[in-house]
């Protein structure tokens, strides 16, 4: 049997890869690749302490199944504010966009 | 209950996960980051499986490997210059700093606390659980996030949508990007081509 003291270290080590990304890359679209990663790693911690803590209601996997929904919503709303800061700045870079900083 | 099939199956599918986390992050092409990132998500829904968590294993195949993949390539295809030659910026140390304190935060908890696991048993039709559990206790929320989609997609072709004033294509065409001049002059050499064919 996989402890589960295991799966919560996988999931450490992808969030952590992922919240790297957030910081330090600068196109916009590997910052979202990045905050998806992340998300998926939440999904990891949710289903294991489903299954190992308290299996009889499905409640983490409800979860991630909405975790799921809000990721792909997110994902297709950035996409369209990536797309349009591209056609308007010509960049996909956050660190180009800084129209709101004087 | 696990065999050992299982536990080499999580094993190899934790490496297969990490090495292509650790792809996007290395990749300097926003394709070759995104293919890694497909690839991550297809490990993540076998660890899925291994965790006898099937629905969310499939929902992940489906949503995630091919719904955000197929839309991330497509945002990608339409931001032509920004594709290869993705550096970090100046946050390199500040981001390895942040993110390995996080994750030894996180691991330090995870090993130190005691977890009762032993209520670890079958978990048989995790569909049917999350179906009722859906219709009944979290009717509310599953409303919720039908017209939070809603929401999203309206407000998504409402921002891309080009406003009907809005000289867009010309003037992007006109700025610098060669490669649209030639694409469209190419087009209509084409057209011209066809049309003296025909006649």
């Amino acid at each position: 049997m996989i402890p589960m003291e295991h799966v919560l270290i996988l999931g450490a080590a992808l969030f952590a890869i992922g919240m790297y990304g957030v910081l330090a890359r600068r196109n916009a679209v590997l910052i979202l690749l990045s905050v998806e990663l992340m998300l998926n790693a939440v999904n990891l911690n949710l289903i294991a302490f489903n299954v190992y803590l308290r299996p009889n209601p499905a409640t983490g996997m409800v979860f991630s199944v909405f975790v799921i929904v809000i990721a792909a919503a997110e994902a297709g709303l950035a996409l369209a504010i990536i797309l349009r800061l591209f056609r308007n700045r010509r960049t996909a870079n956050v660190d180009e966009a800084d129209l709101l900083k004087w | 209950m696990d065999g050992f099939g299982v536990t080499a199956a999580f094993w190899g599918l934790s490496a297969l996960a990490v090495g292509s986390a650790l792809g996007i992050m290395l990749a300097r092409s926003l394709l070759h980051a995104v293919l890694w990132l497909i690839l991550a998500f297809a490990g993540l829904a076998g660890l899925f499986v291994t965790l006898s968590a099937d629905f969310v294993a499939v929902a992940q195949v489906l949503v995630y490997a091919g719904a955000v993949g197929v839309l991330v390539v497509f945002a990608i295809m339409l931001t032509p210059n920004s594709q290869t030659g993705n550096s970090e910026t100046r946050m390199v140390g500040p981001g390895l700093f942040v993110a390995s304190v996080v994750s030894g935060i996180m691991v330090y908890i995870a090993t130190q606390t005691d977890w009762s696991t032993a209520a670890r048993g079958d978990f048989p039709a995790t569909a049917l659980e999350i179906g009722t559990a859906l219709t009944n206790r979290y009717l509310l929320p599953f409303e919720v996030a039908s017209v939070l989609l809603i929401a999203a997609m309206v407000g998504a072709i409402v921002l891309v949508r080009a406003a009907r004033d809005e000289p867009e294509r010309r003037e992007l065409a006109g700025e610098g990007e060669g490669e649209v001049n030639t694409a469209e002059a190419a087009g209509r050499e084409v057209v011209a081509a066809g049309s003296h064919g025909g006649h």
